[in-house]
């Protein structure tokens, strides 16, 4: 923690910023560090942190600083963290909020996720330098310090480290190549197979069929939108909610225009199989539909029932369809139209009570049940 | 001549009170029409909500529906609203129904009161309600009660004036 110096906030002239992410604390060491939560950002010159609520609190590192850094997983009740270990403290540093640590790394936890992202522009901006080529206004204290000694044992530590770093990260490389590579054939087969089904329809019932298109959706999803790659907030959401909008166009046009709320979770977590959405998340998500002008829409029954339509489902269509199916039966209940349709009772009374509220249907409350009556009145 | 139920009533709807705010008020316009119907088809004057719901007019044995003790309650106080039916009690368990409001039992009784030249003439209640002379009238046999009250919403009207005789009331009309 002792390598960073108080800073302004303000970026240098030939400085850009690369990233930022909220919901970050810092770590001397292991130690938890005494500052707050905060924002930490990455420029191609330095790493930055500033706290979320006192703004004038804003410290940073030039990214020389840096030997090198690796990835630490989440658990139970730990955020994931990336370690960063840095060379000796230069003779020349600024003050900062720690004169002295016994520790040669900091932590960044990520509170709100956001750490693959962040690890990936860091590792980018690693490898470019970009603070070689253009160096900022104001010269940077460089990493190399004069303190020899231990520079060395640093040094040939930090070297050896960095050796086993980059043969961990191509192996790691390699398995996810091996994983998408594998996941591509599986779709490839299941594709073949699924053409198979169409050529002879006769030959497999349409239980089967429909048991088999939902194997299909449930690898549907090659890389799901997750906070891990996309951060915590509105921008997560959003991403989501256009996976979302492109993925339910084809189950709801199958279910007539509508899903249940309920309905679309189980669809979409099947769907990823891995990267499960919590409910609060895929509401939140669903929400934006509207503003991002996507051809799916939420919506909310008055009974409080949520569900997923298409934009262009018709309601008075729906209405109209209602009126006509009891019309013709003389009355009908929730059950007696959800069979009918093949629609879930849920779906089917939010229908009966919607044209009831224009006012085509009345209600038979008895001890027989809800039947819904054509209105005569 | 038997009462002749409208269509409603054989209607399964008819007897749950409808959620939506038009359907209800057709509803209820059919319910507040059978009930006066009934009450004067039978010369009802008085309904005990409890006795209600058994009767004939909320409980169709038919189609095995009748109507809750709370939809009564709505229908009631529908008809009051209109000024054909008066509580009883606070407790809201008997009511008057008038299936003629007072006003327009006024208005039958003055109408026979100037085609028989009474004017300015006084008669006993009695006369009016019980009399040889209105055998044929819809007022024969009113109760005391309305009939005071529909001479009662005259004199208002300044076309008559009750008076009290000795052990009866009478009525003068102008």
């Amino acid at each position: 923690m002792d390598r960073f110096s108080w800073a302004n906030g303000l970026l240098e002239i030939n400085e850009t910023l690369v990233i930022q992410q909220r919901g970050v604390r810092l770590y001397d060491g292991d130690d938890k560090a005494k500052l707050d939560v905060g924002v930490v950002l990455l420029t191609t010159h330095r790493l930055i942190w500033r706290d979320i609520k006192n703004h004038e609190c804003c410290i940073s590192m030039p990214l020389s600083q840096i030997i090198f850094f690796e990835e630490q997983a989440a658990g139970i009740g730990k955020s994931a963290k990336i370690v960063i270990h840095l060379h000796p403290v230069p003779a020349n540093k600024e003050p900062g909020p720690y004169q002295h640590s016994k520790f040669s790394y900091i932590k960044l936890s990520f509170k709100e996720h956001g750490q693959i992202e962040f690890f990936r522009r860091l590792s980018e901006e690693m490898t470019q330098r970009r603070w070689e080529n253009t160096p900022a206004s104001q010269p940077m204290p460089t990493g190399m310090g004069t303190q020899a000694g231990r520079t060395r044992a640093v040094g040939i530590v930090g070297i050896e480290r960095k050796i086993e770093e980059k043969r961990k990260e191509t192996d790691k490389n390699i398995s996810e190549v091996r994983i998408s590579l594998k996941a591509k054939e599986m779709v490839e087969v299941s594709r073949s197979i699924a053409n198979k089904i169409k050529d002879k329809q006769g030959d497999i019932t349409e239980d089967e069929t429909i048991r088999f298109k939902s194997y299909l959706l449930s690898m549907g999803i090659a890389n799901p939108v997750t906070r891990e790659t996309h951060g915590s907030g509105t921008h997560y959401h959003m991403q989501l909610a256009k996976q979302l909008g492109d993925m339910l166009q084809a189950p709801l046009e199958e279910r007539g225009g509508m899903m249940s709320l309920t309905e679309v979770y189980c669809l979409v977590n099947r769907a990823r199989g891995m990267e499960l959405l919590s409910p609060e998340d895929l509401l939140n998500a669903c929400k934006m539909f509207e503003s991002l002008k996507l051809p799916v829409r939420l919506r909310v029954f008055d009974s409080g029932v949520m569900v997923v339509q298409l934009q262009s489902h018709s309601e008075e269509e729906m209405i109209a369809s209602a009126l006509d199916n009891v019309s013709e039966k003389g009355s009908l209940t929730a059950e007696e139209f959800a069979k009918l349709l093949g629609l879930s009772v849920l779906l089917s009374k939010e229908r009966l009570l919607l044209a009831e509220k224009m006012g085509h249907l009345c209600r038979d409350d008895s001890v027989e049940g809800l039947r819904f009556y054509p209105n005569l009145f | 001549m038997s009462f002749e139920w409208p269509w409603q009533y054989n209607f399964p709807p008819f007897f749950t009170l409808q959620p939506n705010a038009d359907t209800r008020q057709k509803q209820l316009a059919a319910w507040c029409s059978l009930t006066l119907s009934y009450c004067r088809h039978h010369k009802l004057y008085t309904l005990d909500v409890m006795e209600a719901q058994e009767s004939p007019i909320f409980n169709n044995k038919k189609i095995e529906r009748k109507l809750s003790m709370e939809a009564i309650q709505v229908v009631f106080e529908e008809l009051r609203k209109k000024g054909n039916l008066d509580w009883l009690d606070k407790n809201k368990s008997r009511c008057l129904v008038m299936w003629r409001r007072p006003e327009e039992w006024g208005k039958l009784i003055y109408q026979w009161v100037s085609r028989n030249g009474m004017v300015n003439t006084v008669c006993t209640l009695y006369e009016l309600s019980n009399g040889d002379d209105t055998e044929n009238e819809e007022f024969h046999g009113l109760e005391e009660w309305m009939l005071l009250r529909s001479l009662q919403a005259l004199q208002s009207e300044g076309k008559a004036e009750l008076i009290t005789m000795d052990d009866s009331k009478g009525v003068k009309f102008f």
